[in-house]
């Protein structure tokens, strides 16, 4: 079973790498850009058959290890 | 007084630690980080560099290396335990001091000298300490300290800054703030006070005929505070 997972910075830690990307696009005509804000994505392909069961160990490895919860939050997308 | 440094795959500042620790007398020996029991020491170092090539997040892949269990075991029952560069991100990775290293505000990897004042002697780190203002070399692309609003009020209740970015005569202002980091923030300790975590790098600061001698003020107090 296939599960991926979203990282991103929570909304008032500061993101440089977003900010340098937003003032590029700027640059190059995209003019209409509020904000731009970089995170992780994983794909993780798991033995679990239970969907159930596989997004709850996902949930598990994401507060264990693939985000620090100080700056960021998680989110799983899918699994099939 | 024994020492021990842990070397994890990418650690850079490892032997420059064994060499700063021996010149002040630490015996000192090196544990690989696949090695799951720490030797006996009164001191344990993670050093600076690049462990695990920074994947993930800087620090995040040796905060679950095998010997890290038996550290953090070591700095729970009061053992000392510090982490320079690599070694404060992989401490904040651990949940060993609060908060987190993000990327320096302007993007810049920074390598340089930086004046930083000691905020809090009260502590087997710097007591006795001759000085107030110590000259460090720093060198990090991840060094920007931040932590929550409610973690920061703790961290001040509890004087568990460590060190500040200054100016030569002290000032803590954000134009001497190489990174952006909350209050100038170079280094701090866990509540206990036997963790310390900081960006600067004093073993790089141990002969005049480098780069300066304030690492050796450090090391001279702290074998003298172990003792």
């Amino acid at each position: 079973m296939k599960i991926s997972v979203i990282i991103t910075l929570k909304k008032d830690v500061l993101d440089p790498q977003g900010k340098v990307i937003h003032q590029a696009l700027d640059g190059m005509g995209f003019n209409d850009v509020n904000e731009v804000r970089q995170g992780k994505y994983f794909e993780i392909d798991t033995k679990e058959t239970n969907p159930k069961k596989a997004k709850d160990k996902v949930e598990e490895m994401c507060k264990k290890l693939l985000a620090n919860l100080v700056i960021e939050n998680y989110k799983i997308i899918d699994a099939q | 007084m024994k020492s021990a440094v842990i070397t994890f795959p990418g650690s850079n500042c490892d032997r420059d630690m064994d060499v700063a620790l021996k010149k002040f007398g630490f015996s000192n020996k090196m544990v690989w980080h696949q090695d799951v029991e720490l030797p006996k020491t009164d001191l344990v170092v993670l050093p600076g560099g690049f462990s695990y090539g920074d994947y993930l997040r800087c620090g995040s892949m040796a905060s679950k290396s095998k010997i890290m269990q038996s550290v953090i075991n070591f700095a729970n029952s009061g053992g000392m335990v510090m982490g320079i560069c690599n070694g404060f991100q992989i401490l904040v990775e651990t949940g060993l001091v609060p908060g987190v290293l993000l990327r320096n505000k302007y993007l810049e990897f920074i390598c340089k000298n930086v004046f930083v004042k000691i905020s809090n002697k009260n502590n087997s780190y710097f007591k006795n300490i001759n000085k107030n203002i110590l000259e460090l070399h720093i060198a990090h692309n991840e060094g920007n300290y931040f932590c929550t609003k409610d973690q920061l009020k703790e961290i001040e209740d509890n004087s568990q800054i460590a060190i500040n970015y200054c100016d030569p005569e002290g000032k803590i202002e954000e134009p001497f703030n190489p990174n952006g980091s909350i209050k100038n923030i170079a280094g701090i300790f866990n509540k206990e006070k036997n963790v310390l975590g900081m960006m600067p790098h004093p073993e790089r600061m141990i002969d005049p005929s480098l780069s300066g001698d304030d690492g050796s003020i450090f090391f001279k107090n702290l074998i003298n505070n172990l003792k």
